[in-house]
């Protein structure tokens, strides 16, 4: 290695004299501040576009305040605002719309994403070409799948209804997945499970490959069934991976707006509203901000308690 | 070295549940790309083959979907159509042929132009910021390291509709609304927590030996890490800046509320790209498979980090 | 990985570089107009050609697909951008413009240059200008008028088996629709029948749930009906009017044509959808604005679009009314030029050649001239539906008002939720904490 430059001659003698700790603090910043210097812009960028933000929405859930008619002020409401949320039907119906999807979307990607998972750990011929093509969906933008995926239910022209009707014998324009009030909330879950699959399957994969082999091989001495094979190890060695992918699913899936909003704009009627959509018109077409804030505090209190909890459990299930 | 190749069990699966393991995922595989290779077929569709019921697999492919994705056209009478002098371009003479005339550019190459400022200048600015502050995370004691990245990861779990309600006024005030800059900042702000998230991971894996030799030898601190700790993260710094560009990329919440027409990027703008009628889908395919593509690439290319991505560096291997 | 590096890297800190350049280019020439997406936008930008060749100012346009319109640009007026210099805004956006000082007041402009109100038609003043509501306070001038309409499939009316087959069904000859029981019937008598080998629907209506597509549908029913938005004598006394009896009625027949006479995918449908359905040849009727009948005109032919004017209903004629008027953006940096736009655009020979370029004039010289009503096909229904057209509030707070009623009657109509008698007293309870909310009702 090539000597490094030296500041002043008698700094470098002196350092070379001195033990290691001390020989970084005279050369150069010392290691403190150097970690501050490296973790404090990224902290200050936070504060103010998240923390700051986060704070004036506290602020602003108890008062009326009105981005469109800022002159009028922010007259003080204290908990009005909470207390009419959480008596507003159609806020609760939003809530149940956003949990039927979750609950529903969730499930179906874990059995498909975990099914999948343990098909491709099977590595026959031609399973990376597959895999990668199975990756696509989840890496699109949300807003544009939920634009085609409109397109492709639309009961005259959309491909989705006479594929089923080909297959299923059914008649193509018998049903419209968005138009219909109880068909709309199964598009939702449809084109979500059609995105994020791959997501789940991808985590399960993790999970497989880290089952040590003398599990199995100790399986095999033990003559094992497979099925035994499968509930004692794979099962219970998987189970972290699966919780983790379905803990930021559901935070994702909880938080939805893009595909939703494009897809049926919150329709029929708001049979499919999920509560981002309910924010963002109270918030940004009502114009009723301190309403919305209100709305939003409880939706980041819901996330972060749950999330909180769910991480508890897993370390808990980690750990054990 | 893939993944995938790492073998794991000496139970060699049998050859017939390996074929109907391939078989069954090579189903879904093709049920799963149907979709995207409609959208990609109805780019090249006339508009009343795209609309037409049932719907046309075997038809007479057109560029029309492309045309009519990067210029705004207006209806003329025949009489007016034919007064005009003959159309010079091959796009002139297709507009025509429908009894149509160029009017003007569509904004469509400006979204995509804006997609690309602004994914690329978040991407830089939370992969700098992000390399740091894991740098300082891995490396240093920290006070309170555990709460600070918790709070990091937290900042993610706003819905982005409910983030945007204070950054809307905030952004209103200080003269930020609908510019790049003020985009930029916002995706910088969320992408930082990935940022962090993932290179933490990264730099963890590298062995601390390294820096500590070179500061045996009279590097500084600082000098280590730029000689010594970023050639090594280089791999996984460029994977984390995929990542920040593919969600900078597809995002359109943000976009849609804090943009309206200089700072608008892709996302907002192919969902509304209306023909003479109803919505143009040919050129809302076009559109999409030309936001697509970029996206294709980066999978192909990161297919050894992807899983690592999408869990925040939580799942490595 | 270096060359990606070096790349990635590269192309960061251009991007970083453009976005600050951007924002250092000082603002260009060109006026910005901003309105929405549709033909008569194209037919401004062809007539202000002639603007640019006059003053040599050149003109910019901004238009976003009436989806989104209301959105962005409301946001736009929120946030005081300056992307706008003049604004061919909604009719309904009057009153929270003028009361939030969006537009500027137009009174002294139009003084000094002798243009006169009282030169436009009456309901597109009031419509269009006028804030508060029969006070002489202008903020737009009549820009484009416009009502809803409806169209038919003329070559399909014409068939004789076709005639024949009506005739048979209900003793009378098959002709455009003046009530809605004759409306019910010609859309049943269409529903599902085959024409040239394809099932062919009744009718095509507004179903729109997103910003206003439905509430503009289901109102021409309403107001044919009887139905009123508050007390005439009693301002915000709503109850009694918005949910009498017969605007129950009102509603449940929207929804009777939803159910019975329309085609299947049109659960979220506006004026887009509808040209495509009567275009490709799905529907026999259309429910639309004046304004796209010139491009359908021009695009269809004389012998397979015919037009009338909304039914009538138990309590007469009404239709909803369309249209805008033409504003200057307060907060624009452009304001002097901007309002030569308005001078010019108000000039007789100018508001002709709109008129002829497939705009909507609302200059009496340009509608009153005895040759109007020739001059195309849907020009008399055009001036016998502004003498019967009603709006929607142009309260500040429209915005939510309308929001209430796109939940309430897209719930009842679309979603099958609750009874048409449940949806209005919903709707008015939503009102009356609206207008609490805004301090006009205690």
């Amino acid at each position: 290695m090539t000597p490094p430059p030296s500041a002043t001659p008698i700094a470098d003698q002196a350092a070379r004299a001195t033990p290691q700790p001390v020989a970084a603090r005279l050369r150069g910043i010392s290691d403190r501040a150097l970690a501050w210097w490296f973790i404090a812009p990224t902290v200050l960028l936070l504060l103010a576009i998240n923390i700051f933000p986060l704070l004036w929405t506290v602020w602003l859930s108890f008062t009326n305040y009105k981005a469109n008619r800022a002159g009028r002020g922010a007259p003080w409401l204290a908990l009005d605002n909470y207390h009419s949320l959480l008596n507003d039907a159609d806020i609760w119906l939003a809530m149940q719309v956003t949990g039927h999807f979750v609950f529903w979307s969730i499930l179906l990607e874990v059995v498909l994403g975990f099914g999948l998972a343990l098909a491709l750990d099977k590595r026959f011929r031609g399973h990376g070409v597959w895999t990668t093509v199975i990756l696509l969906p989840m890496m699109l933008s949300p807003a544009v799948v939920g634009t085609f995926w409109s397109f492709l239910f639309q009961p005259q022209i959309g491909l989705f209804n006479y594929a089923v009707g080909y297959f299923a014998g059914v008649d193509p324009g018998a049903f419209q997945m968005i138009g219909d009030v109880p068909l709309a909330p199964w598009a939702i879950v449809i084109v979500d499970v059609w995105m994020w699959t791959p997501y789940v399957m991808l985590i399960c994969l993790a999970g497989l490959r880290s089952v040590p082999a003398y599990l199995y091989e100790a399986a095999e001495v033990d003559r094992a069934s497979t099925w035994r094979r499968f509930c004692a190890i794979t099962l219970p060695m998987v189970l972290p991976f699966l919780m983790l992918a379905v803990l930021f699913r559901a935070i994702e899936n909880f938080k939805m707006f893009d595909m939703v909003n494009l897809l049926t704009n919150g329709g029929p009627g708001s049979t499919t509203e999920v509560v981002s959509i309910t924010l963002k018109r109270e918030a940004f077409e009502k114009w009723r901000t301190g309403y919305s804030s209100a709305l939003a505090v409880i939706l980041f209190v819901t996330v972060f308690g749950a999330a909180n909890i769910y991480v508890k459990a897993l370390n808990a299930l980690r750990n054990r | 070295m893939s993944y995938l190749s790492a073998a794991h069990s000496v139970v060699e699966p049998l050859p017939w549940a390996k074929r109907i393991a391939g078989a069954l995922v090579a189903l879904y595989a093709i049920i799963s790309i149907v979709p995207l290779l409609w959208i990609l077929v109805t780019g090249f569709k006339a508009p009343a083959d795209a609309v037409a019921y049932p719907p046309k697999v075997v038809f007479e492919p057109s560029l029309e979907g492309y045309v009519n994705l990067f210029t705004t056209r207006s209806r003329q009478t025949p009489e007016y159509v034919a007064s005009l002098p003959p159309a010079e371009t091959w796009y002139d003479t297709l507009v025509r042929a429908r009894g149509m005339v160029i009017a003007g550019p569509s904004k469509f190459a400006e979204r995509y132009f804006n997609s690309l400022v602004i994914g690329f200048g978040s991407t830089f600015l939370a992969v700098l910021l992000g390399t740091l502050a894991a740098y300082g995370f891995s490396r240093f004691r920290v006070p309170l390291k555990d709460d600070l990245l918790f709070f990091i990861l937290s900042t993610r779990m706003m819905p982005p509709i409910a983030v945007a309600i204070p950054i809307y006024l905030m952004y209103r005030e200080i003269g930020l609304s609908d510019t790049r800059l003020g985009m930029i900042l916002l995706y910088t702000a969320v992408n930082v927590s990935l940022a962090v998230w993932l290179l933490k991971g990264f730099i963890d894996e590298i062995p601390r030996e390294y820096e500590d030799a070179a500061m045996v030898d009279g590097y500084t601190r600082l000098q280590a890490f730029v000689k010594v700790v970023l050639p090594q993260a280089a791999t996984g710094i460029a994977a984390t800046a995929i990542f920040c560009l593919i969600f900078a990329w597809n995002e359109y919440a943000f976009a849609v509320l804090l943009t309206s027409g200089a700072a608008q990027t892709a996302p907002p703008f192919i969902p509304i790209i209306i023909g003479e009628g109803g919505q143009d889908w040919p050129a809302v395919a076009a559109g999409t498979t030309l936001f697509l593509i970029p996206i294709v690439v980066f999978t192909v290319l990161l297919r050894k980090h992807l899983l690592r991505g999408i869990t925040f560096g939580a799942l490595r291997r | 990985m270096r060359t990606l590096r070096r790349l990635v890297i590269g192309a960061a800190a251009f991007g970083l570089a453009s976005a600050t350049a951007s924002t250092a280019f000082a603002q260009g020439k060109p006026l910005t107009l901003c309105w929405a997406a549709w033909d008569p936008a194209n037919a401004l930008v062809e007539l202000s050609k002639d603007f640019t060749a006059k003053t040599g100012i050149p003109m910019k346009f901004e238009f976003v697909p009436w989806t989104s319109f209301a959105d962005r640009f409301l946001n736009e007026l929120n946030s005081k951008g300056k992307l706008c210099d003049l604004m061919i805004g909604d009719s309904q956006w009057i009153g929270g413009s003028a009361e939030n000082g969006h537009y500027v007041k137009l009174n002294d402009f139009l003084d000094t240059n002798g243009i006169k109100m009282g030169d436009f038609v009456d309901a597109t003043v009031r419509g269009y200008s006028e804030w508060p509501k029969g006070t002489p306070n202008y903020w737009a001038v009549p820009a484009m008028g416009d009502a809803v309409g409806w169209t038919y499939r003329k070559d399909w009316f014409a068939r004789p088996e076709i005639q024949k087959a009506f005739k048979a069904k209900h003793g009378r000859e098959l002709a455009a629709p003046k009530t809605w029981e004759q409306f019910i019937q010609v859309a049943k008598f269409f529903q599902g029948r085959q024409i040239d080998g394809k099932k062919v629907f009744g009718s095509y209506i507004y179903t729109e749930r997103g910003s206003e597509g439905i509430t503009m549908g289901v109102t021409n029913v309403l107001y044919t009906y009887g139905f009123a938005y508050d007390n005439p004598k009693k301002r915000y006394q709503m109850e009694g009017f918005v949910n009498s009896a017969d605007s129950v009625k009102g509603l449940e027949l929207y929804k009777q044509i939803y159910k019975c006479c329309t085609a299947p995918g049109m659960s979220n449908a506006y004026m887009s959808e509808g040209l495509d359905a009567f275009k490709s040849g799905q529907v026999a009727m259309q429910m639309n604005f004046f304004a796209f009948w010139p491009g359908l005109y021009k695009e269809m032919g004389p012998d397979k679009i015919g037009f009338f004017v909304n039914p009538a209903g138990p309590k007469g004629r009404a239709t909803q009314l369309g249209g805008q008027g033409i504003s200057v953006v307060s907060y624009s940096d452009r304001k002097d030029e901007a309002l030569q736009y308005i001078k010019w655009f108000a000039q007789p020979e100018v508001q002709k050649k709109w008129w002829a370029l497939g705009g909507y004039s609302c200059l009496k010289a340009v509608v009153g001239d005895p040759g109007f009503k020739q001059s195309a096909p849907f020009a008399a229904d055009f001036l016998e539906s502004m003498n019967i057209v009603q709006d929607f509030w142009a309260e500040p707070i429209y915005a939510t008002l309308l929001l209430n009623m796109q939940k309430r009657v897209h719930d009842y109509v679309v979603a099958d939720k609750g009874t048409a008698k449940q949806a209005l007293d919903s709707l008015v309870k939503d009102w009356t904490r609206d207008f609490k909310d805004e301090g006009k009702l205690k």
